[in-house]
């Protein structure tokens, strides 16, 4: 993947910055240029809280051939406290902790990189929160 | 727009075709399904293919298969909608029709996926789902399904032996399909205990990676009688889309698109949920059967795992789903599947099904989608 | 005006493993070795850890415990022997994860185990000098030893981030001194393009960290007037449980002053997160008033030590971010060496 791929989404990847509909206040990530909620076009960035919870999730034992060498390994879709969902990988968790509630908390990892010479590529993934 | 009608169906038995290419496969269809029609010539052509490029390497392909099935000069279209490819080229072929611009359209629907390896086809795949958002988790379309499944289990109870029973029952039918991939009869033991591929769906919760395509001919209703056999009529069609990412949908345990599409498919054929005799849906995954039940409005949301354990669904049921045997026993070469679809309905409305027949079929919905749910295709097609 | 650290924090990542999983491999004697390097177990990081990840995680910390804005970060600094590219800054991509670019000095440090501490002495420096509002400096490494060596026991991972600054009522510890002791000693080294680092043996002890070690101490006790009963915690670089120790001894310290700052029986040797984290660990539990100093060691060789004089604030900020004897010990789960050879790519993998 050419580096500008993933070095255009740095914003949102290392930082989480997502998009607020100044007229209806849906919370977007990523943002985007027109709110499918209301259709206005402006919009407030701002950083998301680190903290959610998971409302489903899985375990990859058969992956796609870029993750062949991670699997077996968990995803999830996080509900964030800010009211909006991502994807993310489950990571630093026994599956048999994995449920629908689970909190969480994202943390800076390592996404993928291209081969051993290629660019390393960096954003979030979810890890139980430590209580 | 003019009534348009079904007048012919082509498709060859599935499995992994290696003496066969992309283009051997499709012609091969589509020939056999104008010798159903028993026309030799075609005013234009839809091709529905989700990935020829990832998957064959061979891009442009309307071009190359018009060619091949020498019909030199006449207009075609490929069509991509992920895995509602075939759907979508079947809806523009009637479309076509209606409009009155062409009177003798090929519908069709091609994939090779055996000419590269499983984690190659898995990546292809996962190219439906949203590649930046949710690829880079590395979430599989398994792992889409499964999330669903997971939902679906958390909200309603829905239990691992009603998914499974979803696949004994397809499995049974297609023993039954002489031209299913799969045709054996499997267990419900069988699939909890086969190999894990995305939590709880296991491999027998799969479709199967498939070569294999389907072609159908439409023509305008009042024109069926000069053709060989007799013509099924299609009466609704519906089509819709959703985000495609998952984590974008506010219910993870229902899939909107399938219900908004059937809803515009009923109103256009004046029918209800009650009318369907039955019907072929998109199964890739157990648990897609299961949400499509409840989408179409056979069961109430939560009910369609109950509904698959009662058997309910299976051939004399009360509403049989997927006689053909479904993507799961039948096979899924992505593109082709929703132009097969339309093959068996065709058939079932015939009477051609011998050991599979759905007794007194008179009206059959298709339902065929793309992604984890971000497009959706409903037919309803009808005995004239 | 005084300046110093006015926000610290630590990554731990979660893996562990115990001496007896690898000396089981290679046929040695577990007993032995926990009792010659005084260690137990050590962090292992996942495949989806590295020097950078371990900084940001460790600068996010120290940012929830300075509470100023990232953009007022004018230097960052990621000190480490383990950085993921030869060519291309750690730097960049930390800051960039905190929002301190790009009104921002950056630069990717190396010495062996004592780039951290180089990183805090510039940023310190720069803040001192007035250049800059506020730095950070970096002590991370995910550090691999050879499979079957002697450091194989020891090499582990962890990062531990300082936010330097001179805003009176920010302060969590005053830095009082400084003094840096440094010669050219082949004690350990990586050539370029070698995954594992070579070592001088026994070589490593007496010419090399001990002598560093002690004339760094000697050196800024004799500049600040001040001996070791002055101090309520030292603590040293830590390659193995016994090295502090015995340094310490040498220099007059007690057990009592070192064992706070001591983490290695637990975590190994994080390189140049080693006395950083020890640091983090004594900011932790230290009260007001109490002096603490701090020497690093990187093989090459050169220490840096530091003075600190800790303040008030240090109470109400310790409970912004995890405590590092919490991240220690919390949570963990034990692996075994096919996993653990798994993670640090010691299997070789198809193309």
């Amino acid at each position: 993947m050419p580096p500008a791929r993933a070095w255009r989404n740095y914003p949102q990847l290392y930082r989480l910055e997502a998009a607020r509909c100044t007229k209806c206040g849906t919370v977007h990530f990523p943002p985007r240029l027109v709110c499918s909620h209301c259709r206005n076009r402006s919009f407030e960035t701002f950083r998301l809280g680190r903290t959610g919870q998971l409302v489903s999730y899985t375990v990859i034992r058969t992956p796609s051939a870029e993750f062949t060498g991670q699997a077996p390994f968990a995803v999830g879709i996080v509900e964030m406290d800010d009211r909006v969902r991502l994807t993310a990988q489950v990571v630093d968790v026994g599956f048999d902790e994995l449920r629908v509630g689970l909190p969480v908390r994202l943390e800076f990892r390592r996404i993928s990189a291209e081969g051993e010479s290629g660019v390393i590529h960096y954003g979030y993934k979810a890890a139980p929160v430590r209580g | 727009m003019r009534d348009v009608a079904v007048i012919g169906v082509g498709m060859q038995k599935w499995g992994e075709l290696w003496a066969k290419s992309i283009r051997d496969i499709w012609v091969e269809s589509a020939l056999m399904a104008m010798d159903d029609a028993g026309v030799d010539h075609i005013d234009s052509m839809y091709v529905g293919s989700m990935s020829p490029g990832l998957f064959s390497s061979q891009e442009h392909l309307e071009s190359l298969l018009a060619d091949y099935l020498g019909q030199h000069h006449v207009p075609a279209t490929r069509v991509e909608s992920a895995c509602a490819s075939g759907g979508l080229a079947f809806r523009l072929a009637w479309m076509e029709v209606a409009s009155g611009l062409s009177d003798v359209v090929l519908a069709s629907g091609v994939e090779k996926m055996t000419d590269v390896s499983g984690s190659e086809a898995t990546h292809a795949l996962a190219t439906a789902a949203d590649m930046k958002w949710e690829g880079m988790s590395g979430v599989t379309f398994p792992g889409l399904y499964a999330m669903m499944a997971v939902a679906h289990m958390h909200k309603y109870g829905t239990t691992r032996q009603q998914l499974a029973q979803v696949a004994v029952k397809n499995h049974e039918n297609g023993s039954k399909n002489p031209r299913a991939q799969f045709p054996m009869r499997i267990t419900v033991e069988d699939v909890i205990h086969s190999v894990q591929v995305a939590d709880p769906l296991n491999i027998l919760d799969c479709s199967p990676i498939t070569d294999g395509a389907a072609a159908v001919i439409l023509v305008p209703a009042d024109q069926v009688k000069k053709y060989k056999k007799p013509g099924v009529k299609v009466t609704g069609s519906g089509h819709a889309t959703d985000t495609i990412a998952l984590h974008s949908r506010e219910d993870l345990a229902a899939i909107r698109a399938a219900a908004i599409a059937a809803e515009g498919a009923y109103r256009m054929a004046g029918k209800t949920p009650k009318d369907i005799d039955f019907a072929e849906v998109h199964d890739c995954f157990t648990i897609a059967e299961i949400l499509i039940s409840e989408a179409l409005g056979f069961f109430e949301p939560g009910q369609g795992g109950p509904a698959a354990e009662a058997g309910w669904t299976a051939l004399g049921g009360r509403i049989p789903i997927n006689p053909s045997g479904g993507l799961k026993s039948k096979g899924h070469p992505v593109g082709a599947t929703g132009v097969a679809q339309i093959v068996e309905i065709t058939e079932q409305l015939r009477g051609e099904c011998g050991p599979r027949q759905v007794k007194g079929a008179r009206v059959g919905l298709a339902q065929n989608m793309g992604g984890s749910g971000g497009s959706c295709l409903v037919h309803i097609l009808e005995v004239m | 005006m005084a300046a110093g650290i006015i926000g610290y924090g630590a990554h731990i990542p979660r893996r562990r493993i115990k001496v007896e999983e690898i000396a089981k491999v290679w046929g040695a004697d577990a007993p032995s070795y926990k009792k010659g390097l005084e260690l137990r177990e050590k962090s292992v990081p996942g495949l989806d850890e590295d020097t950078i990840t371990l900084s940001v995680e460790a600068a996010r910390n120290a940012l929830a415990r300075a509470q100023i804005d990232p953009a007022e970060i004018g230097a960052v600094y990621v000190g480490s022997e383990s950085h993921p590219y030869a060519v291309k800054p750690s730097g960049t991509t930390v800051a960039e994860a905190l929002g301190a670019t790009p009104d921002c000095h950056c630069a990717d440090l190396e010495f062996a185990c004592k780039a951290g501490s180089e990183g805090m002495f510039v940023a310190y420096g720069l803040v001192k000098a007035g250049l800059i509002k506020y730095g950070l400096g970096i002590g991370a490494d995910t550090s691999q030893g050879a499979p079957g060596d002697a450091l194989e026991y020891s090499a582990a991972a962890g990062a531990a981030a300082f936010l330097m600054g001179d805003d009176d009522d920010k302060l969590i510890a005053s830095i009082d001194e400084t003094y840096s002791f440094m010669t050219d000693t082949p004690d350990f080294w990586r050539r370029e393009h070698q995954f594992y680092p070579s070592h001088g043996g026994r070589f490593t002890g007496e010419p090399a960290y001990f002598r560093t070690v002690t004339g760094a101490v000697r050196g800024i006790l004799g500049k600040s007037g001040m001996k070791p009963a002055d101090f309520k915690y030292a603590i040293f670089h830590q390659p193995n449980g016994k090295f502090p120790k015995r340094v310490g001894k040498m220099l007059g310290f007690t057990m009592e002053q070192i064992d706070t700052g001591r983490l290695v029986p637990t975590l190994g040797n994080t390189y140049s997160g080693s006395s950083p984290l020890g640091l983090t660990a004594v900011l932790d539990v230290a009260e007001p008033g109490d002096r603490v100093l701090m020497c690093s060691y990187g093989s090459g060789a050169g220490s840096d030590a530091f003075v600190f004089t800790v303040r008030p604030r240090v109470r109400e900020t310790r409970d912004l971010a995890p405590r590092t004897r919490w991240l220690l010990d919390e949570h963990v789960r034990y692996i075994e060496y096919g996993e653990y050879a798994k993670l640090r790519r010691k299997i070789r993998m198809a193309e």
